[in-house]
């Protein structure tokens, strides 16, 4: 294992940063570990959260930003209702999350993939089209038989259209896609 | 009038951002000013002979010493005018330290801030009168509320001074905490072994009145001169002829009541004496569980009782006691340790209070000595001890560390191997707080010798699985999480104030925090007085604490008792409030404002009139600002002192 350098290598714009964007403050983390031991995705996790915790109060921006982490999180917020110093954790994930996607870090190809074509999905439909979206996912990704048996179940019940649903105010939903667009630039 | 001024450097605490120089340069111009001087520490012994010198050489009638906050060296300033022949009121103290030099880096601002302070303490000055206090007598009886062992140990100290003591206990026998408690760490030694001796000491001690089940109901008068009423709870049986026997016990029907000294850990019968060293060791019978009290039949404890000393219609009664001194040692109590839903307590019977496992623990306590499980009486393999429950978490309000849950946790788990060989001892932690006299040594015994498995990090969830307990958790050194299947899970609930506490406090007069816990006069100078003079404090009323430092604070608080007693007449503070006669209307106002009770009504050639009782004011001002005549001045702090002090500001 490397030595890190704790003076050199901490990046104080960073640490600043994820604190300004998730309104937390990340020195209360006292390290007790509830988060990691109420996390339900710790299985898939390459770095727990609360060693995320540990790694933003040290300013690893690099080791964060590509973690897989960030991406597997699924927002479920136990962490953050478990804190005993009242950090929103979720939040700060999701900070992470969009801080690596504006940088061009995608630890999690398939998820940020799925993310993408979902949000595609309610901007052309006004809401999401389940079988669109699932025929683009798999398009791009090549999971070709992912959750495949799930099908001959849902199909029957009508839960996965072969049109997309006629919503009121279509234009509406893609008029905020348009306005998220400008503000970024 | 002639008065001098001494400006302090305090090293470069003041003299950093402060000109001093310049500051006693310019209070020359300060009218009646005759002398001034700047110094390094004015404080300092050549500081103080410096002033004393200066009074002596220019016969000065009053000094302003412009220096640190009054609560740190009015004290000193003022025995050192003394010891020149002045009166000690004639001396005011401007604060250029915490008010200007520490707040203010800008040189020149401060300079004059300090200036103007100066300038507003040398008007008051002009205006202060020499002021006398008045003696009175001390009653040397001393009333010690709580009978824990902080409690004991005042009270013992107190009485081995030839001191009466009156000792107050809300529940029917001594002991406190310590009582319930199988172990003490760090030397395992057995608690009710080494806690008895001292409490047949206070039963038989000649200068010790015990009230069990009672509480200080209402407290009046002021330092020497405590008038106390004391509320007795009814036992329902006349402790004078009860002899402790224990023959109602074994026979009254009613087994289901409120185990309180088990910390409900089973149940016990409606007569009953909580352990057999009880202090005093005499039956009560719980109204809520006793069938004759409830329904009106029974009576079979009546029928027993050798000496016939149950009464059932006994009432509660009021007894006034006259003290010169109290001592708070009304100790702690848990955490509710249901507050985490996620952990179960209270829902899951097998998940306990470290207090209730020392119950477990305990040789004398529901299951003889032996450790079963609440829900099914089967001996654990496997017990998890998850800390800071309560403690160290924000979230539920309880942000401090109550000190002593390591402590106990690995006596536990020591005390756990030694009942169970074949038993596995898990302790969840966040931090091992262990810095005591051979503290951190035990800690490491129970990991090192005892086989105790510590884990770093948190319980997420504790949830029933067949007839066991799966503890999730993690261990954050590993990065991991952790699951174990345990028989029982003791939670180290964290201590918190006493239930009644900030009752007792309004009732004493004295602080308490946001938690419940009372305020010591100094946190770190004065820890075992308050604010009130007379009243001192001990044990975890002031704050969680272990056991050796509860002992010391017991001991503390009496050494205090005994100094206070040891003068013949107290002298009351000067700075009281007197009335102006020819002003007052005789509305009353003050007298309804006084929170001393330190006015009175009294008639003036028909006319009613306000007058302060002397020995009772405390001179904290509310009356003269009620007062709609101006009738009513609080000596040394006038209403013309005041606004002579409002004017020079203005006009500087």
């Amino acid at each position: 294992m490397e030595v890190v350098d704790i003076h050199a290598s901490c990046d104080h714009e960073f640490i600043a940063k994820v604190e300004e964007e998730s309104e937390q403050k990340v020195r209360l983390c006292y390290q007790c570990g509830n988060c990691t031991a109420g996390c339900p995705y710790t299985f898939v996790y390459d770095i727990p959260v609360s060693q995320v915790m540990r790694l933003v109060q040290a300013g690893q921006k690099e080791r964060l930003l590509s973690c897989k982490s960030i991406w597997l999180c699924a927002t479920c917020e136990s962490c953050t209702t478990r804190c005993p110093n009242e950090i929103d954790v979720a939040r700060i994930m999701d900070v992470l999350r969009h801080m690596a996607r504006r940088e061009g870090y995608v630890a999690e190809k398939n998820v940020k993939k799925f993310w993408d074509t979902f949000l595609d999905s309610v901007e052309k439909h006004g809401r999401v089209f389940e079988m669109g979206l699932l025929a683009t996912y798999v398009a791009k990704t090549g999971r070709f038989w992912t959750d495949m048996e799930l099908g001959p179940k849902i199909l029957p019940k009508g839960k996965l259209s072969f049109k997309p649903h006629e919503i009121q105010g279509k234009d509406k939903v893609a008029e905020i896609f348009k306005r998220f667009r400008e503000m970024q630039q | 009038m002639k008065i001098g001024v001494f400006v302090c450097h305090c090293g470069s605490n003041i003299g950093g951002t402060v000109d001093a120089a310049r500051v006693a340069e310019a209070s020359r111009e300060f009218p009646d000013v005759v002398f001034t001087s700047d110094t390094m520490y004015a404080c300092s012994e050549p500081g103080q002979d410096g002033i004393i010198q200066a009074i002596k050489d220019n016969q000065l009638d009053g000094v302003v010493v412009s220096s640190c906050t009054p609560r740190m060296h009015e004290p000193t300033f003022r025995r050192t005018v003394e010891r020149a022949g002045l009166n000690r009121f004639m001396f005011e103290m401007a604060n250029i330290r915490e008010h200007v030099s520490w707040i203010g880096k800008d040189k020149e601002a401060n300079t004059n801030k300090a200036i103007e302070l100066t300038g507003i303490a040398v008007e008051k000055l002009r205006r202060d009168q020499p002021l006398f206090a008045k003696q009175f007598d001390i009653n040397k009886r001393v009333l010690v509320i709580g009978g824990g062992v902080a409690g004991i140990q005042a009270a013992l100290d107190c009485a081995d001074g030839d001191r009466e003591v009156v000792l107050v206990e809300r529940e029917s026998t001594i002991g406190g905490k310590m009582a319930k408690l199988d172990k003490t760490f760090p030397t395992v030694d057995c608690s009710s072994c080494i806690l008895g001796p001292k409490m047949v000491d206070v039963a038989q001690h000649p200068k010790i009145q015990l009230y069990a089940m009672a509480e200080v109901e209402e407290i009046g008068g002021y330092v020497g001169n405590y008038e106390v009423k004391i509320r007795r709870k009814a036992p329902y049986v006349n402790w004078d002829l009860c002899t402790g026997c224990g023959l109602c016990m074994e026979k009254c029907p009613s087994k289901k009541s409120t185990d309180r000294f088990n910390e409900q850990v089973g149940s016990t019968t409606a007569i009953n004496i909580p352990f057999p060293q009880a202090i005093p060791k005499k039956a009560v019978i719980d109204p809520k569980f006793c069938i004759k009290l409830t329904k009106g039949k029974c009576g079979i404890c009546a029928k027993i009782c050798p000496t016939k000393a149950i009464v059932f219609d006994q009432r509660e009664e009021i007894i006034s006691e006259s003290v010169g001194a109290i001592v708070a040692a009304t100790g702690y109590d848990l955490f509710d340790i249901s507050k985490y839903g996620e952990y179960g307590g209270g829902r899951l019977p097998d998940v306990i209070t470290g207090l209730q496992y020392e119950r477990l623990l305990s040789a004398s306590g529901p299951t003889g000595g032996h450790v079963k499980r609440p829900s099914d009486g089967k001996e654990p393999k496997t017990i998890v001890f998850v800390q800071c429950v309560g403690s160290r978490d924000k979230s539920v309000d309880r942000p401090y560390c109550s000190g002593f849950c390591c402590m106990y946790t690995a006596k536990q788990a020591i005390l756990t191997k030694d009942h169970i060989p074949d038993s596995s001892s898990y302790v969840f932690y966040m931090d091992i707080r262990s810095p005591g006299k051979m503290y951190d040594e035990f800690t490491r015994r129970a990991m090192e010798e005892y086989g105790t498995q510590y884990v770093r990090g948190r319980v997420s969830m504790i949830y029933p699985q067949g007839d066991k307990l799966m503890v999730r958790g993690a261990d954050t050194l590993m990065g991991t999480q952790v699951e174990v299947e345990a028989d029982l899970v003791v939670l180290a609930a964290g201590a918190e104030a006493a239930v009644g506490a900030p009752q007792l406090a309004e009732k004493l007069r004295i602080s308490y925090d946001k938690y419940g816990f009372f305020m010591e006069s100094h946190p770190k100078l004065r820890p075992v007085e308050t604010n009130t003079a007379g009243v001192y404090l001990a044990g975890s009323c002031q704050g969680p604490k272990d056991i050796p430092a509860s002992v010391a604070q017991g001991s503390a608080a009496a050494a205090k008792v005994l100094a206070l007693f040891a003068k013949d007449k107290l002298e009351n503070d000067p700075m009281i409030s007197l009335v102006d006669m020819k002003r007052c209307v005789g509305c009353g106002k003050c007298v309804r404002v006084c929170p001393f009770g330190a006015i009175k009504e009294i008639d003036v050639r028909g006319e009613p009139k306000a007058e302060v009782i002397e020995t009772v004011c405390q001179g904290c001002g509310l009356c003269t600002a009620t007062c709609p005549q101006g009738a009513i001045q609080l000596s040394h702090f006038t209403d013309n002192q005041i606004l002579a002090e409002v004017n020079a500001l203005c006009q500087l």
